[in-house]
């Protein structure tokens, strides 16, 4: 690990004058103390965030949840508001990571985390998204575990957390604070494809802050659930996954919102199954149908041709456990 | 496995035994180590260099933290894990360092009460923190029951994984995962054991719920 000068912000402000001058926010501090140690990240200064007022979960007024950049991810999935509103974010926190991990990482450190591609992490390959213009040593390498969506020629790697997947199905909204002030950016803006910048992850200016993530209200009853598949039982990250909300009135589908994670470079929003499901009524059938949606535009690599099926299954999977299959 | 930033010269935090012991040769060995590699990056980095002219060691920071029950102040390089200023500094090896990475468990500590890993805790941002390491788990001569719990069930073959095992247990019984051996297996999923003890270290988590219940 190199060195760096620490510093504690005692409020917002000095965080963002600390940000501006370029220091690196750590919040819970379990991915980038990680890739500190592996010379992956070499920040000149920390600006540890954690005694800022942003660890608080409430309903908006319209009936949707905020939930604090800073509310640990074992906080907010315990959450009896998380819990209830929105199972799918509690499954998710629950299904990443483990116990220890859940205490230490935060929400906005979440959706902040970088690629676990073996890659990227092996200060020896060539990675574009570490050292960008070296080139991508898992196009040609073993990429069993990579992305077959949304990849570009420079990058392939997928977007880890598994939390991110039920915010993008969700249509969630990132509260960010900056030195020119508040904005809102759509959770499926923040989080940015490679292209040809695989470096550039997230729709951040200089010193800015994510304060809250923000889940928007969905009409009720509203089902949902996270289901995630992998290598081994628990504490493992994502082959493929899937996250699902239903409201479903008069026996008809009126609100359907898909996403899948493990498979995208980003968390991937499934639009085409959410149109496919629409205006129908439950059956075994329609989700059969839906899931083939899933795999529209996937360019498998060598070793993840797998994950073209295995996602719509995932898919197909999740909507009949959370919608049934009558 | 060794320190990578052993306790700074200038800033001893407790009293060292003045002879040397294999932990103190190979703290003193690794020191000479991380001297190169910041010598390495002064050379390569003109932003550090010109801070080199004036400030030999890396930057660090002073911390006043509780461990076990016991006000500790410190100063450390600002890189140091808690892992390390206990392993190091405090000469409390009962955590381990298996991974390094937090993939592992075996250094797991309670910080404020919640199970941690301390290898991915930074030790300079523990201001005021509530420490609990395996050493501390122990009321005097009366074992927490979950060390007697694994002493009844056998739950360990080599041991290195027990400590963090144990710490992590006590956390998830204090969390109240413990409602099914399912539920056990999950919530301790963090925690590997490569001698594969894990249906003894699920019996014993139970035991100890149980008993606390």
């Amino acid at each position: 690990m190199y060195p760096f000068t620490y510093t504690k912000a005692a409020d917002t402000r000095e965080a963002l004058n600390a940000g501006r001058r370029g220091g690196r926010y750590i919040a819970g501090g379990t991915t980038l103390v990680d890739l500190m140690r592996e010379t992956v990240e070499h920040p000149d200064t920390l600006v540890d965030i954690s005694a800022l007022p942003l660890r608080e979960v409430t309903v908006t007024e319209r009936g949707g949840l905020r939930v604090g950049a800073l509310v640990r991810m074992s906080e907010a999935a315990a959450h009896p508001k998380v819990r209830t509103l929105y199972p799918v974010i509690s499954q998710a926190l629950e299904l990443s990571a483990s116990a220890q991990l859940r205490n230490m990482a935060t929400i906005g450190g979440n959706i902040m985390q970088r690629t676990r591609c073996t890659y990227f992490r092996d200060v020896s390959a060539d990675c574009n998204k570490r050292d960008p213009g070296s080139g991508c040593a898992a196009r040609e390498g073993f990429n069993r575990t990579h992305a077959i969506l949304g990849t570009s020629d420079d990058c392939v790697a997928t977007h880890p957390s598994d939390v991110a997947v039920a915010f993008a199905a969700l249509e969630a909204t990132v509260h960010l604070l900056g030195p020119d002030g508040e904005r809102r950016v759509a959770f499926t803006d923040f989080l940015l494809q490679p292209g040809s910048t695989p470096q550039r992850e997230q729709a951040l200016r200089q010193g800015e802050l994510i304060t809250a993530v923000e889940i928007p209200a969905l009409p009720r009853p509203l089902k949902s659930g996270y289901l995630k598949v992998r290598d081994r039982q628990s504490y493992e990250f994502a082959l493929t996954s899937a996250a699902v909300a239903l409201h479903v009135r008069g026996g008809v589908i009126q609100e359907a919102k898909v996403a899948a994670g493990g498979v995208g470079t980003v968390p991937w929003k499934l639009p085409a199954v959410e149109l496919h499901l629409v205006g129908e009524r439950p059956s075994a059938s329609l989700w059969a149908a839906a899931a083939q949606q899933a795999g529209v535009g996937a360019r498998p690599l060598a070793h993840n041709r797998f994950k073209v099926e295995l996602l719509k299954r995932t898919v197909e999977r999740q909507l009949s456990t959370v919608g049934g299959t009558k | 496995m060794s320190a990578e930033h052993p306790v700074q010269a200038q800033t001893p935090p407790v009293e060292s035994p003045s002879a040397p012991t294999r932990r103190t040769f190979i703290a003193t060995t690794t020191a000479v180590g991380g001297a190169a590699v910041v010598g390495d990056l002064v050379a390569g980095s003109p932003a550090l260099a010109e801070e080199a002219d004036g400030v030999e060691a890396p930057p660090g920071s002073r911390v006043a933290l509780t461990v076990n029950g016991v006000r500790r102040t410190v100063t450390v390089d600002n890189r140091t894990s808690l892992l390390d200023l206990l392993r190091e500094h405090l000469d409390l090896t009962g955590s381990k360092k298996g991974c390094n990475a937090g993939a592992c468990g075996a250094c797991t500590v309670l910080v404020d009460g919640r199970r941690v890993n301390s290898c991915l805790t930074l030790a300079v941002r523990l201001e005021g923190a509530e420490v609990t390491t395996i050493e501390g788990l122990a009321k005097g001569d009366r074992l927490h029951p979950l060390q007697q719990a694994f002493i009844d069930q056998d739950a360990f073959q080599c041991g290195f994984c027990t400590p963090g095992q144990i710490v992590s247990g006590a956390g998830c019984i204090q969390e109240g995962h413990t409602g099914s051996p399912e539920e056990i297996r999950e919530w301790m999923s963090g925690n590997l054991c490569r001698c594969g003890c894990y249906l003894k270290i699920e019996r014993a988590v139970e035991q100890a719920a149980g008993r606390k219940g």
